[in-house]
């Protein structure tokens, strides 16, 4: 079987099964559902190999990623979804927002 | 962190006003009494709106690149005149507009699996799922099922009900009065017509949407002024967490309000241009944030595109353009823009949709950047609408009545005239007859 992630990420790959998702929504969904031990864990260890997956991935034309980079850059995806509960709130929910929604329905892809 | 930063100098900057003193006193139209919010919370004055603004003023529904070719077309839904358009690229290249509504027994005519969920797609015609009644892209009904178990019918009388469409740079317009008091490019006025962006080069889309119980005015208002950021939205950077709210002020660099438009400027905060601390680290690494991307798109030059920055104002950083009656276009200074609607829903609801809109990205960092900026835009707006609802919540008990305004809430105070100066001359209107 293929490798599920480049070689050089292959110490990533527990984090594939929950943390590769296709739209925004359902990445904010995660966000939600999941305790900032959780969230915190994913960030610790994508966070410090982000650059370096940046560089990587970027040796691909975008309309040409194989599908193991396709999956590094959704982990990237979630990374920034996933960012501001540990950098800004401390907490997966934004203060103060009740029940408001705001979904994003249209996302280029990749 | 480090300890006690305080925020850039340049960002609370003040900056020179009208010789009358102040924004609002240099248009005479303007006052500076307290304002009435009674336009917001009142369902009578909605039923009013929907007839002397939103069936009178022209509205965007979309962009020329949503109709890539013949036969393109996609519904969108007016929930506030509780109708909804086919916009359709016809035969001849002609972008039109029609009620989507099959002219026999009412159905609507396109749609998918949802019937109030808007849809998108390329056809020859459309066919009514009902009992297959079919028109062209122009609208003309071409076929009737047993045409011959009808009463002497003449499919030229039957055809899909127009509604005034015109285009301005890419925007697609609609207007559904009878008969338009002023053409699209009138009613923009030399402000807006003014502005030649390359649109057409910003294709890469991102469309959010969000259903919010708040009236689109109260809304709206939140998304035309820069008073309040510094403190609703002051969590979401390390360096204004830490400062004391009398640290914080912000101030517009430019306003200017023409017919029923208005514009504010201010300057700029992307490209990391700040002291580190300024950024989160996810914007360190990422390069971009709240501005956007901060490197510059392929359309930035040392020339700004003609109707940008019209206060001709040093360290322009945007200009947030609110073309009235519920659109608006924030031009950012690394070259991208976002468009903000603001679609009523009843007088206490609304639908709110942004797109954001950059050159197509040339590598995974371009991308990336694109959706850390897009990421923020919903992380700063969620808190926008939790305290929108709030707000609507406190104008409807009615305690409090009479609203001061700042002249840093030029555009809300003029926006709330133009409203109500617009419901005045309809109902003038209306009474002679």
């Amino acid at each position: 079987m293929a490798n599920l992630l480049p070689a050089e990420f292959s110490d990533l790959e527990p984090f594939v099964a929950d943390w590769c998702l296709d739209s925004e929504p359902e990445r904010y969904a995660k966000r939600l559902s999941s305790t900032m031990g959780e969230i915190q864990a994913f960030y610790d260890a994508i966070m410090p190999r982000a650059e370096d997956a940046m560089v990587y991935l970027d040796r691909f034309p975008l309309d040409a990623l194989p599908e193991d980079a396709v999956r590094l850059l959704k982990l990237l995806y979630s990374l920034i979804l996933m960012s501001f509960a540990v950098e800004v709130w401390k907490q997966p929910y934004i203060p103060d927002t009740g029940t408001a929604q705001f979904e994003l329905k249209i996302e280029p892809f990749p | 962190m480090t300890e006690n930063l305080k925020i850039p100098k340049q960002a609370a900057r003040q900056y020179p006003k009208p010789p009358e003193g102040s924004w609002t006193e240099h248009y005479p139209e303007l006052d500076t009494e307290p304002v009435s919010y009674e336009n917001s919370i009142s369902p009578e004055f909605f039923e009013l709106e929907r007839e002397a603004v939103f069936k009178r003023a022209w509205l965007n529904v979309g962009r020329v690149e949503q109709l890539k070719r013949k036969g393109s077309y996609f519904t969108k839904d007016i929930p506030g005149l509780k109708t909804s358009l086919i916009v359709v690229r016809g035969k001849d290249d002609k972008v039109r507009a029609f009620h989507n509504v099959c002219r026999h027994r009412g159905n609507k005519l396109v749609w998918t699996d949802y019937p109030a969920e808007e849809v998108s797609g390329t056809c020859r015609q459309f066919a009514c799922k009902y009992h297959g009644w079919t028109y062209d892209l122009e609208g003309t009904l071409t076929f009737i099922l047993q045409e011959g178990e009808f009463f002497g019918i003449d499919k030229s009388k039957y055809g899909l009900v127009q509604v005034h469409c015109d285009v301005w740079k890419g925007f697609i317009f609609v207007n559904f009065a009878a008969e338009p008091e002023q053409s699209l490019h009138d009613f923009l006025g030399p402000m807006i017509t003014a502005i030649d962006y390359p649109f057409e080069k910003l294709t890469q889309r991102y469309y959010y949407r969000g259903d919010i119980n708040s009236n689109w005015k109260i809304f709206h208002d939140a998304f035309q002024e820069f008073y309040h950021p510094p403190i609703l939205h002051g969590h979401q950077n390390p360096v204004m967490r830490q400062t004391d709210y009398q640290d914080l002020g912000f101030y517009t660099s430019y306003f200017q309000a023409e017919g029923p438009h208005r514009v504010g400027s201010t300057s700029g905060g992307a490209g990391g241009k700040l002291v580190p601390e300024f950024y989160n680290p996810i914007e360190q690494v990422m390069r971009s944030g709240l501005f956007g991307p901060w490197d510059p798109s392929e359309i930035v030059t040392d020339q700004l595109p003609p109707g940008l920055n019209p206060g001709n104002k040093k360290n322009w950083g945007l200009d947030s353009f609110q073309i009235f009656p519920n659109f608006a276009i924030v031009f950012w200074e690394t070259g991208w823009y976002l468009t903000y609607h603001y679609w009523p829903v009843t007088h206490n609801r609304l639908l709110f949709e942004a797109n954001a809109y950059f050159t197509p990205p040339r590598n995974v960092r371009e991308r990336l950047a694109q959706q850390l900026g897009i990421a923020t835009i919903k992380e700063y707006a969620l808190e926008d609408c939790g305290t929108l609802e709030a707000t609507q919540m406190g104008l409807e008990s009615r305690v409090v009545t009479q609203f001061p305004l700042g002249d840093q809430e030029f555009m809300c105070r003029h926006a709330n005239k133009v409203i109500n100066t617009w419901v005045a001359d309809y109902q003038q209107k209306q009474a002679k007859g």
